[in-house]
């Protein structure tokens, strides 16, 4: 801090605190603290085999690229140029018509102009116009055009990791430009030359190799699992008896590792064992957990196609290894997105696996039909709309919840009613968030797409801004004391958002509320919910 | 003359000077957003401006209840504590206000026992100013919390003592943990 000090001359000459209006080509990017990511631990991006594998700091000058590294960024342009026909056609079609410009959460949040998505794509368009349109070449700057410097890099890798990849705007683009695409694309040129952060480059390393984002071994995930069973029965009384990695069951589950080893998370992990557990002794279901294909998050997302391909491909090896029938996923975002819109060019289609459905409902889960993977949220809705769990929602009734969308299931795969459905039938009170902050325009958490790194509090503050500001709005005017979700990422960066904008929320997976909820076969009459703390009393006990 | 009495009259053009004060410490464009986009959810910044500035000056003409100071400004600075300014800058909109007066009450201020109202008026500015840094160094504790309380999820000391690893170091910083499971002794302590 003490070195960015503005100096008395510069308050003197500057009375009227006023911003000096470059124009922002000339706005070199400034470097701060608390709005980037540490750079990726070399041994990390070595063991990926990705480029440029080396100890480098942000702050420093010398940024230790490759001497070529004008010519690599150029040519990896043109490759995906000409391999995206998408990247290349919003590359040329926006008009500037700044739609987009106020929509962002780290616009709103930050108050930075280079975070308007429409400038951040400017950062990209920009080179491209100077390198491969002849306007740019002929015109430079007149059209918009400007070469590839140091500072522009600079500029590229701190903006483009200031986006989470969320697309609220693209949601407002007239010519539905996907900036998220955009970023995507520039992160993919920043990484052929080593141009990564360690809160991506390590979890996708520690995937690679173990299985899951956290590197825990296949007998410490089990080990994690076997906590639950005995929390659980301490809880409920009833005895739980997950399988794993069991060749021939009908289902394999595939989860986040944030659900096994982080809080709240782990109560969420509670949730889906106590759903199983019910739905086996009630209508004998058959599913399995991997300690193998142990993340259903995806990091490799945030790095390049290739990379996310590596860890999409093993999930489907693992199911194609247990010879089940589909998968079914637990409560994330971008895996989702992984899911929905590339898995099945990507490895697909999964063709050795068989077409979902419900062995409870019969329902045809046609959405999945290529993909055979079916969100738990919509496996779960089913079941509560064709009457198959016995819920008590009075159970809950110590809790006034409001949802939160998560990006990728909202926008990237179209997922609204399944959760708020379950959620109003596992609760009894129920509260929206404003109208232009849900659903479809859903505020992000400020912390996907990698960015959920310590470090960059600020700018996860700052992006969470608009979001934790809906949240306060439900909070005051109806008493709104829990926040819900279906996404991993959302619960682990939601509870320090809230610590600091709404203090009095707390943060929740969709199937811990199903759980305290459910109504399990041979159960003690219950005292406390999964976190241990008192149940409200209910009109019975009152009577009583 | 009272000056309180000058200042409830030209309230409203007071306060509407002193967010444009405020606003300028962004970018014009930036700064035209926040003074047009009249919605507080798709303006949250602007929003917080300009529901706070009107309550903190009715207390500077008013009782000058602290209490009622930070709640008005600790939303407007707790939104500066994570953008990037300097602390100086994060507070500098507190002290516009006297310029704000000084421009609008230009000819009444000519009056000599007004100047002396004024002058007492600048001190509770000044108090406000302190009022606000505090508010700032509250917000910059908590941001530093959350970041050490990040790095302790991320040391998995649940882990270790569950002795499911045996070098916490190792994984410490690859954790994509938000809340720790260290504060749930009752489920690991039970692993001998």
């Amino acid at each position: 801090m003490a070195e960015d000090l503005p100096k008395a001359e510069e308050f003197l000459a500057n009375i009227d605190y006023k911003v000096p209006d470059t124009a922002w080509m000339d706005t070199p990017a400034e470097i701060r603290k608390g709005m980037y990511c540490y750079a990726s631990n070399p041994k990390s991006v070595e063991y990926l085999g990705l480029p440029n594998a080396r100890k480098w700091n942000p702050l420093d000058d010398d940024w230790q690229l490759p001497e070529n590294w004008q010519e690599i960024i150029h040519n990896g342009f043109k490759e995906r140029l000409e391999r995206f026909r998408s990247v290349k056609v919003f590359m040329d079609i926006c008009v500037r018509c700044g739609a987009c410009a106020d929509k962002c959460h780290f616009y709103i949040g930050t108050g930075d102009p280079k975070n308007m998505p429409v400038l951040r794509a400017e950062l990209l368009r920009s080179v491209y116009r100077n390198d491969f349109t002849k306007i740019g070449k002929l015109l430079g700057r007149a059209a918009g055009a400007r070469k590839m410097t140091l500072d522009v890099l600079k500029e590229w890798w701190y903006y483009l990791f200031q986006c989470t990849e969320c697309r609220r705007c693209s949601v407002f683009c007239p010519y539905g430009i996907d900036t998220a695409e955009i970023t995507i694309m520039g992160r993919e040129l920043l990484n052929l030359i080593g141009l990564n952060i360690d809160w991506i480059a390590t979890p996708v390393a520690n995937c690679f190799r173990t299985g899951n984002h956290l590197g825990i071994q296949p007998h410490a995930f089990k080990d994690m699992l076997d906590f639950f069973v005995e929390d659980i029965e301490e809880v409920t009384g009833v005895e739980l008896e997950p399988s794993f990695n069991r060749k021939g069951a009908d289902i394999l589950f595939i989860t986040p590792s944030g659900d096994v080893f982080a809080d709240p998370g782990t109560y969420t992990c509670m949730g889906y064992m106590m759903l199983f557990h019910y739905l086996k002794e009630k209508y004998g279901f058959d599913i399995t957990w991997s300690t193998y294909a142990s993340e259903g998050g995806n990091f490799g997302f945030f790095t390049s196609h290739e990379t996310m391909k590596r860890l999409n491909a093993k999930m489907y090896a693992e199911a194609k290894r247990l010879g089940v029938k589909w998968i079914l996923g637990g409560e994330c975002g971008h895996m989702w997105r992984v899911i929905h819109q590339y898995m099945d060019t990507m490895n697909g289609p999964a063709d050795f696996l068989e077409e979902p459905v419900s062995p409870i409902t019969g329902t045809k889960f046609e959405n999945a039909k290529s993909t055979k993977m079916v969100h738990i949220a919509e496996f779960t809705a089913d079941l509560i709309k064709h009457n198959k769990l016995e819920l008590d929602p009075r159970r809950n009734d110590h809790l006034k919840v409001t949802y939160h969308d998560s990006c990728n299931t909202a926008r990237g795969m179209g997922m609204f009613d399944e959760p708020r459905y379950v959620i109003n039938n596992v609760v009894n009170h129920f509260y929206e968030m404003p109208a232009n902050t849900i659903r479809e325009q859903t505020f992000c958490c400020g912390s996907g797409s990698g960015l959920n790194a310590g470090e960059n509090m600020e700018l996860r503050m700052a992006g969470g801004l608009p979001r934790a500001n809906a949240v306060r709005s439900v909070h005051e005017k109806h008493g709104v004391n829990m926040l819900a979700c279906v996404c991993a990422v959302d619960r682990a960066a939601l509870p320090p958002l809230m610590e600091y904008w709404v203090p009095e929320v707390d943060v929740t997976g969709l199937h811990e509320l199903v759980a305290n909820a459910l109504i399990v076969p041979g159960e003690n009459e219950r005292t406390t919910d999964l976190r241990g703390e008192d149940l409200p009393e209910t009109e019975d006990d009152a009577d009583e | 003359m009272k000056l309180s009495k000058l200042l409830i009259q030209h309230k409203a053009e007071v306060v509407k000077k002193w967010f444009d004060y405020a606003v300028q410490s962004y970018k014009a464009d930036v700064a035209q957003f926040l003074k047009t986009q009249g919605d507080q959810f798709a303006n949250p910044v602007g929003g917080a401006l300009s529901q706070n500035l009107e309550p903190l000056f009715n207390e500077l003409c008013g009782q000058m209840n602290t209490e009622a100071l930070t709640a008005s400004v600790d939303p407007i600075v707790r939104i500066r504590a994570v953008q990037s300014f300097a602390p100086s800058q994060a507070v500098a909109f507190i002290f516009s206000l006297k310029r704000v007066i000084r421009t609008i009450l230009k000819k009444e201020l000519r009056n000599e026992n007004l100047l002396q109202q004024l002058y007492e008026f600048d001190l509770k500015i000044d108090v406000l100013g302190l009022i606000a840094f505090d508010a700032f160094m509250v917000c910059r504790e908590k941001i530093y919390d959350l970041k050490a309380n990040e790095m302790r999820n991320r040391t998995l000391h649940a882990f270790e003592r569950a002795k499911l690893v045996k070098n916490t170091s190792l994984y410490s910083i690859h954790a994509q943990a938000a809340q720790p499971i260290t504060n749930r002794e009752g489920v690991l302590s039970k692993k001998k």
